[in-house]
């Protein structure tokens, strides 16, 4: 049910330029007002949610340690998973960030019933979240091949290392097999495994679905049904240098794709893709475990009622006497 | 073909087919679960169930004592015995395992020839469920008697103090009485 | 299938949980699944909301008439106090990672004890009251609305998580569902829907300075004994001081360690090393509980009752402390303490008065933790030990929840007993230091009327321990946790009745030669060093 809403929703999404542009003929909506709309939703939205995290104060400094703490000089400390100043700490992040370390911890395969070899699910949830980041990651970088005049070296240089396998013509990324691989693995992984299918709702299902049908476009048009790239380039770079023009003769698959995109951008700050921006923002990772060597300060620290050594004497003073416990008042 | 053949032959189907069973009466997530992850130490609910249904269906074809089935069953029953069940629940599985049976040989018994020796397994089967039932209320009582021991741990400084007043003061047929009552509990 | 198996099928609804979305399975108070709900004296006492006499299992859970305002407000509150709180509600993706990773999951099965689940329950409440999308979208962005059934869930799943962090070890994001289930309780807690293993534990403490509500002349008395069994079994008698102002180090352990079993045999342990050692140190009577209920209460109840410490130590002029083997208290030690009570300049970064080290890792909050300051002794030699008295144990090392996720104190422990005691058993990897499994029963759910649920969360842990019993003959589990040496008596006494449970200073007082001691024939506990041959076949 929350499965095929999901669905339902995307092929709406695709439909809605489909049908704008082939009889409304709303290019400048969909190729110009749209896109800007969505980029002003995602950068407010996001610099909004960041904003009001970053409002609420962090009280107590309750890093998650993963390893040895720093003691006594002698005992090895862990620097990266129980990090002591901002140095691990960054280093931790990074490996957070970058390689998803904390997920990679479930990737444990022990031998059981003799030779047999036991994965632990999550391992494949490790490799599958990796391709799907790095490969988005890139496809997004390649893209900017689009927004610049003439193509910066570096993007050059990643497409030729994309595209080492130098097979067909085009010649084939891996990252947009790995991206669509991944994204399916994802998506089945939340069907097939009935923990993971139990906790789901519409919003996790959604964006995979988003993703793979952005990727779907991008794939049909670089591979199957060309469209004008020249025309698309002109129509990216005029939004760049906020000189809109539509070109004619795009053709409507990518307009399908760039609407996707334009509603990922503008579901992104409302929806729990913002992890993205959270984990840097996340109190057990992103603080270093120097507890009682540095005071972490309360902005709200406010005074509570305690029970006074005063009025615990009171209280049993003459008990505390008769047995020779010391006491402040006679 | 002799029983023994045929459910050598299915032994594979019928140990899965049984742990499926027994999985299934667990929460619909918990079940694929208990399944799916092999690692001992991150399951050890599954493993416990995988080491009796193996056990238990190895000794009734392989004639092996019914001891070695005892000491799997009364792991899981242990395990059943402190989870959400009822206590017809918590030992029920071999009930399943003997409705398994007589699905799985239906058309052996329509054949004939092999009712006779289903019957002395059956037997079996029961005298297992009987010692199920057995460990099931010896660690429902150690639950119970967990119960009291804890107290008497938490305050044990306490109780001593409170015990050693009371031997001394109260001298007499009384104290005999005390003292004789706390060595039984003991 | 044949006719009898449907039958079979039928009976089985009565346990079975309905294949229904988890918003719409209502919870089921049954004897043992929950713990009893805090007397009105205890919340009185404490100054709490809403003190009556209530169960569960009622119909009506007597709330506040403008319960729901109360909710709404004081999650808003908290969700502009703690970055915590507000991250945690928005980041999760429900990628499933930390699903198996629940002992009460893993031994029980229930969905709801999915650390994710967990945090749903409150997370849905958030979002459909304080997030755009939630409000519009309702359930299908898994918002839902605030009702009295959402009370009672979260009373008996906020009282079902030991604030272990395991999950959080293993979430790409860090969450933590300590830190939610601390909210969840604070938010009942402003309800009046507390449990009294929790709350009659921090009135005592808040009174007469421990949980157990010792008076000062008891528990001095109360030390006597101890004092006189470690005499008996050493010939070494000891003297150690109570309240006595100019001491140079004050030493705060929980009360558990002097009034049950087996902590006393931790804390003759601890007697004797400071004993020995000639220490300058006292204990309080006023600061006599390391331990703090109010982790399990609420941000506030930590810092009231913790603030005993600092006034202590200030009051008696003491220039360090040392606290004791726990596992939540230093949670508080460690990661509140300082930032609630302190700055602690009253006091001087701590040295080892007998080897010089400087505990730098302590300078600011001046507080050591045991093993710290011991592992220092043996590392420069200031100790005579003889592990062989140890030697009819055969140790393995369970690694508390708190010291090893909120400190990352790994390495002392095992240090310690490795210069103790010559046979030592790692537990598998996966189920120690970071990834260890919590014993079942902490966060205040270490109580006999949640004796299943206990059992059943703290298999792995056993699970664990049975199989170094198996492979190694190990008959002694070590901790360094007040919690751990209760409720791991119990697992085990259940799962693997050959094993005992046993302080990290057990150990130490055992191979701990003295100076004018006796001929050692008996152990700290009073049972003979060397098993007879024959007795102990393992």
């Amino acid at each position: 049910m929350k499965l095929l809403l999901a669905f339902v929703i995307v092929l709406v999404l695709s439909a809605v330029p489909y049908i704008g542009i082939k009889y409304a003929g709303m290019s400048y909506e969909f190729g110009v007002i749209v896109p800007y709309a969505a980029v002003a939703v995602f950068i407010l939205g996001f610099v909004y949610r960041i904003v009001k995290w970053a409002k609420s104060p962090v009280p107590f400094r309750i890093p998650t340690t993963c390893g040895q703490e720093k003691s006594l000089p002698w005992i090895k400390q862990n620097k990266l998973d129980n990090p002591s100043g901002t140095s691990g700490v960054v280093g931790r992040m990074a490996l957070e960030v970058l390689f998803f370390r904390s997920l990679f911890r479930n990737t444990k395969t022990e031998l059981k019933d003799g030779p047999k070899l036991a994965y632990g699910s999550s391992g494949w949830l490790w490799l599958a979240a990796i391709a799907f980041h790095w490969s988005f990651l890139i496809i997004l970088i390649r893209h900017f091949r689009l927004f610049s005049q003439p193509v910066p070296y570096l993007i050059n240089l990643l497409e030729n290392v994309d595209g080492f396998l130098q097979i067909g013509i085009p010649t084939l990324y891996i990252t947009d097999i790995l991206l669509l691989a991944a994204v399916l693995y994802l998506f089945i992984r939340r069907i097939a495994i009935p923990q993971v299918r139990y906790i789901s709702l519409v919003s996790d299902y959604f964006p995979l679905l988003l993703i793979f049908g952005i990727g779907l476009t991008g794939v049909l048009m670089r591979y199957f049904y060309r469209v004008n790239v020249i025309g698309v380039k002109e129509l990216v770079m005029g939004l760049i240098a906020l000189k809109p023009a539509v070109p004619a003769d795009i053709g409507s698959l990518f307009f399908i794709h760039l609407f996707l995109i334009s509603t990922l951008f503008a579901y992104f700050p409302f929806s729990k893709l913002m992890h993205m921006g959270g984990v840097f923002l996340s109190p057990t990772r992103n603080l270093a475990n120097n507890n009682r060597m540095v005071r972490h300060i309360n902005p709200w620290n406010y005074p509570v009622h305690v029970h006074t050594y005063a009025e615990y004497e009171d209280e049993f003073r003459d008990k505390m006497k008769s047995v020779g416990l010391p006491v402040e008042k006679e | 073909m002799g029983l023994i053949d045929i459910l050598s032959g299915k032994k594979e189907i019928i140990e899965k087919k049984w742990f499926d069973m027994i999985a299934a009466s667990y929460p619909v997530n918990a079940s694929s679960f208990l399944k799916n992850q092999k690692e001992q130490f991150a399951n050890p609910v599954g493993n416990t169930i995988g080491e009796a249904v193996h056990t238990v269906i190895d000794v009734l074809i392989h004639e092996g004592t019914n001891e070695k089935a005892n000491t799997c069953l009364d792991k899981l029953v242990k395990v059943r015995a402190v989870q959400d069940f009822a206590p017809s629940m918590a030992v029920d599985f071999l009930y399943m395992l003997k409705q398994l049976l007589k699905d799985e040989l239906k058309n052996e018994f329509h054949t004939g020839g092999v009712y006779e020796e289903f019957l002395l397994i059956e037997s079996r089967i029961d005298t297992m469920a009987l010692f199920s039932f057995e460990s099931y209320l010896k660690y429902k009582e150690k639950i119970y008697e967990l119960k009291v021991n804890e107290f008497k741990n938490m305050a044990f400084r306490l109780l001593e103090r409170a015990n050693l007043t009371f031997e001394f003061k109260d001298e007499g047929p009384a104290f005999e009485k005390s003292v004789l009552e706390r060595d039984t509990v003991k | 299938m044949t006719d009898e198996l449907k039958q079979d099928d039928l009976v089985k609804i009565n346990y079975k949980p309905p294949k229904k979305d988890w918003m719409d399975t209502p919870v089921n108070f049954r004897h043992g699944t929950y713990i009893y709900p805090a007397r009105a004296k205890n919340l009185k006492y404490l100054d709490l909301p809403n003190p009556r006499e209530w169960s569960p299992t009622d119909e009506d859970w007597k709330l506040p008439e403008n319960w729901k305002d109360i909710i709404l407000n004081g999650m808003k509150e908290r969700l502009d106090k703690y970055r915590s709180f507000k991250v945690f509600m928005d980041i999760c993706v429900r990628c499933g990672a930390c699903a198996d990773k629940c002992h009460f999951f893993i031994g029980g099965g229930d969905p709801k004890n999915m650390p994710v689940l967990r945090a749903e329950l409150i997370r849905s409440i958030y979002k459909g009251n304080f997030t755009a999308a939630g409000k519009i979208l309702g359930r299908l962005n898994g918002a839902r609305g605030l009702t009295k059934d959402v009370i009672k869930e979260w009373f008996y799943y906020f009282y079902q998580c030991t604030e272990c962090r395991r999950c959080s070890v293993f979430c790409p994001y860090g969450i933590d569902t300590a830190e939610i289930t601390m909210m969840g309780r604070e938010l009942l807690t402003l309800l009046g829907c507390n449990v009294n293993w929790v709350l009659e534990p921090a009135a005592n403490c808040y009174r007469t300075g421990n949980h157990l509500g010792i008076q000062p002349h008891a528990l001095k008395d109360m030390f006597e004994m101890l004092l006189d069994d470690i005499e008996d079994r050493t010939g070494v008698k000891i003297e150690p001081t109570f309240n006595r102002k100019g001491a140079e180090i004050l030493f705060v352990t929980p009360s558990a360690d002097y009034f049950a079993d087996p902590g006393i045999y931790t804390c003759m342990g601890y007697l004797m090393l400071f004993h020995e050692l000639g220490l300058d140190y006292t204990w309080s009577t006023y600061a006599s509980e390391g331990g703090n209920f109010g982790l399990f209460t609420s941000h506030e109840m930590i810092k009231r009752l913790n603030a005993k410490i600092y006034a202590e130590a200030k009051r008696l002029g003491v220039k360090w402390i040392i606290g004791g083997e726990c596992g939540h208290m230093w949670r508080v030690i460690h990661q509140y303490m300082d930032t609630m009570n302190g700055p602690a300049d009253f006091l001087e970064a701590p040295v080892s008065p007998i080897t010089g080290t400087k505990f730098e890792n302590a300078k600011s909050t001046k507080m050591v933790h045991i093993t710290e300051f011991t592992a220092d002794l043996i590392k420069n030699n200031k100790l005579k030990l003889d592990p062989s008295r140890n030697d009819k144990l055969r140790i393995t090392f369970h690694d508390s929840c708190n010291p090893a996720r909120a400190m990352g104190i790994l390495e002392e422990p095992r240090y310690i007993i490795k210069n103790v005691c010559n046979n030592f058993f790692e537990m598998p990897e996966n189920t120690a230091r970071e990834q260890t499994f919590c014993c079942g029963g902490g966060a205040g759910l270490g109580t006999d009327e949640m004796m299943e649920i206990r059992m059943r969360g703290g298999m792995p842990r056993a699970n664990a321990v049975q199989y170094v019993h198996d492979k190694h003959g190990v008959n002694r589990l070590t901790c360094m946790c007040a919690i751990d040496r209760a409720t791991l008596t119990t697992l085990m006494e259940y799962w693997v009745p050959d094993v005992k449970v046993t302080g990290v200073h057990e150990l130490v007082a055992n191979a701990l030669v003295m100076k004018g001691e006796k001929e050692r024939i008996v152990d700290i506990r009073g049972e003979p060093l060397k098993e007879k041959k024959g007795e102990d076949d393992v």
